[in-house]
């Protein structure tokens, strides 16, 4: 596992013996393994192509978009004024990253503590309450949406709140699996060590083993944020008519801009929206990997 | 109609009989004999006590009894399947102490109310969000219930049978599924594979490559709804524009109802190429090397090498990547098609996500929304068995 993620940060060094021994003049301005990079190319344009398209587009008014017009267009200050200010995005960008934090750290959180109750602690029907949580991997939220429509709106009454996109998704079995293993791979010395100096589980928790654990957390916060910022469907249903919503949800109202579509604000507004999740997958992708190869390989 | 004990009296036995027909024949003793005759009883009850064995009442149409006898065996099969695993853990020897307590006692601290506080959060959010709402499902299933009304009826198994009647058009609803399911599942991982295969050499600059490859993980499945909807606008995209400009007829990306669920496979495919390229790149960097350098000795020439080496050695990864696709293509889908089709035209791009929220959100159906649900929760918990079943063997890197 360990020896999996280390691989996945480096790849193999690369062999440059041939050129140091004098190879033909020409052989030294092109890399080995071209074909290698021009396929590598090829495929990186292809699955950029449709966001590069969507920025060239958000440039744009609706004439130039019409015309094709190939070069970035006149309209990026108007189309992001209309939609930062007019159509409020800007204000469901911080929404969206505040809902996204409280997930993501409410989710560690919740998570280091159920892990910390599996590992270090003995208890009666400890396989019942670790099968309770286990089956809740079989059930996503989109299966549940009606149920959970119900609940939150009509019995708790959280229409529109913002408790009702946050509380329902601060418990994960994810988390409770990624850090029970994590903390079943350490040494039983380190707790019977700090039992002796007879710290109580918190502070073994907070002094311990979160300092050793950053990387699992790095995975659990990568998945979570990017979970939670691309969340659609539940703010989409519970958040009606309320006057908070989330950033995806958001972008609906820039499907009618004045009755009919206006492209350049829609596309900036998709670019835009994505920028935050594509940065924090990008910088954490090798935790990301990482915390992948836990759960998968229990 | 037979009378309703007689009914009782089969549902019950008939799955005992087999569940101890069962058990007994895996491991020939009579207490597993006896577990099958519980289990086995037990699951024949278990859809039909709770409705009341309404399927069998003499006003049924045949439709609804089919249905009834379905799901007996249905609950017998989850029954005599919990059956053998008590049996398993019985006839270990370990008994029900193994259930209840760990063996390894190293570095365990004292306290038995501890643990439970420090699970308290995460098991209160679970039963009020998750099982609370997955029983009202249930129950919601069995009633005609309608959004913003508080009465309910009974109407026995009425939601799921209704959805057999041909205006009803489920079959349309589960081809939509599979087809967008399918192609997204297996179009996405042929592509990412060969991508892969390229990516994971030894060039400069891999980790460059690498990034350019796989940020469409972190769109959403709306932003990949949005982007797809401009390339392949029928009048402003840019898709039309290259088909014009070459002298040929613009296509109907959106509306036309055979193209439209391959519009949405090709988004689908777009957003999750990054996940599978980071996935199938790893697992290609633990095939030894020497393996393939082996391959070559013999002769093996690349189209083989990568048939008899690569495809096999990568088969645990493909199984995971297959499983974790189709979650996304169930589920997540929903955001993209709601931006690109609207379940549309006429129904073609609607999945059986699609329609639960439009049936019971929309048209307010909640009672039919809940059927869907769960048709859609047994699909899952198939999946989800298949996964866990292979768990462990799943994601090896040989080493």
């Amino acid at each position: 596992m360990a020896e999996l993620s280390r691989q996945i940060g480096t790849v193999a060094p690369h062999d440059r013996t041939t050129s140091l021994t004098g190879p033909p003049s020409w052989k030294r301005f092109v890399p080995e393994r071209w074909y290698a990079h021009v396929i590598l190319w090829i495929a990186c344009l292809l699955i950029g192509f449709p966001l590069l398209y969507a920025a060239l587009v958000s440039t744009q008014n609706n004439a130039q978009v019409a015309n094709f017009v190939l070069s970035p267009g006149s309209s990026f200050a108007e189309n992001f004024q209309q939609v930062m200010v007019n159509r409020y995005l800007g204000e469901y960008m911080l929404n969206t990253i505040s809902l996204a934090v409280v997930i993501t750290i409410g989710k560690t959180i919740l998570s280091l503590l159920s892990g910390l109750a599996f590992v270090y602690f003995r208890f009666p029907g400890k396989w019942i309450v670790f099968g309770f949580v286990l089956a809740t991997l079989m059930m996503p939220t989109e299966i549940l949406i009606i149920g959970l429509y119900r609940y939150v709106s009509g019995t708790l009454g959280w229409g529109g709140t913002f408790q009702a996109l946050a509380v329902p998704f601060l418990a994960s079995a994810t988390g409770t699996f990624l850090f029970r293993q994590h903390f079943s791979n350490l040494p039983a010395e380190l707790s019977e060590a700090a039992q002796m100096d007879g710290a109580n589980p918190l502070q073994f928790l907070w002094r311990v083993l979160i300092p050793m654990s950053w990387n699992t957390i790095g995975a659990l916060a990568v998945i979570q944020f990017v979970y939670s910022w691309n969340m659609y469907l539940w703010p989409q249903l519970i958040m009606q008519g309320g006057d908070f919503q989330v950033v995806q949800v958001g972008l609906r109202t820039l499907l009618a801009v004045d009755t009919s579509i206006a492209y350049g604000p829609l596309m900036l507004g998709a670019v835009i929206a994505s920028i935050p999740p594509v940065i924090v997958f990008i910088i954490l992708q090798k935790q990301f990997m990482s915390g992948f190869q836990i759960t998968t390989d229990k | 109609m037979l009378p309703p004990e007689l009914i009782v009296l089969i549902s019950i036995a008939a799955p005992a009989l087999v569940g101890a027909a069962w058990l007994y024949r895996g491991s020939r003793t009579l207490s597993a004999g006896f577990i099958g005759v519980i289990a086995g009883g037990i699951g024949g009850a278990l859809f039909m006590v709770p409705l009341n064995y309404c399927t069998f009442e003499a006003d049924r149409t045949s439709t609804d009894v089919a249905f009834g006898v379905f799901l007996i065996a249905l609950g017998a099969v989850i029954g005599i399947a919990v059956g053998a695993g008590v049996n398993r853990i019985v006839g270990s020897g370990k008994g029900i102490s193994s259930l209840t307590s760990e063996q390894n006692t190293a570095g365990t601290f004292k306290g038995t109310v501890i643990p439970f506080a420090l699970l308290a959060p995460t098991l209160v959010i679970l039963a009020l969000f998750l099982y609370a709402p997955a029983l009202d499902n249930l129950r919601l299933s069995t009633l005609l219930a309608r959004l913003g009304t508080d009465r309910t009826a009974f109407v026995c198994v009425d939601n799921f049978t209704k959805l057999l009647e041909p205006r009803q058009n489920y079959g349309q609803t589960l081809y939509a599924t599979f087809l967008i399911s399918f192609f997204t599942v297996i179009i996405g991982l042929a592509i990412s594979l060969m991508i892969a295969y390229v990516a994971y050499q030894p060039v400069r600059g891999a980790s460059i490559y690498r990034t350019l490859l796989i940020w469409p993980y972190a769109i959403s499945p709306p932003v990949a709804g949005i982007i797809f909807g401009m390339v392949f606008n029928e009048g402003a995209g840019i898709m039309n524009h290259l088909i014009r400009s070459g002298g040929g007829v613009p296509v109907q990306w959106l509306q036309s109802a055979s193209i439209a669920p391959w519009t949405i496979i090709a988004a689908s495919v777009w957003k999750s190429m990054g996940f599978n390229i980071l996935f199938y790149i790893a697992g290609l960097q633990n095939v030894p090397k020497d393996l393939i350098e082996a391959a070559a000795i013999d002769g093996a020439n690349f189209v083989v090498r990568f048939r008899r080496v690569i495809i096999p050695m990568l088969s645990p990864i493909t199984f995971f990547l297959i499983i974790t696709n189709i979650t996304y293509a169930f589920f997540e889908t929903y955001g993209t098609i709601d931006f690109l089709t609207r379940g549309g035209p006429a129904g073609a791009t609607s999945t059986m996500i699609y329609r639960i929220v439009d049936n019971g959100l929309n048209q307010r159906d909640l009672g039919s929304a809940a059927a869907q649900s769960l048709i859609l929760f047994s699909l899952v918990i198939i999946i989800t068995l298949i996964q866990f079943r292979t768990s462990g063997r799943r994601v090896t890197y040989g080493r």
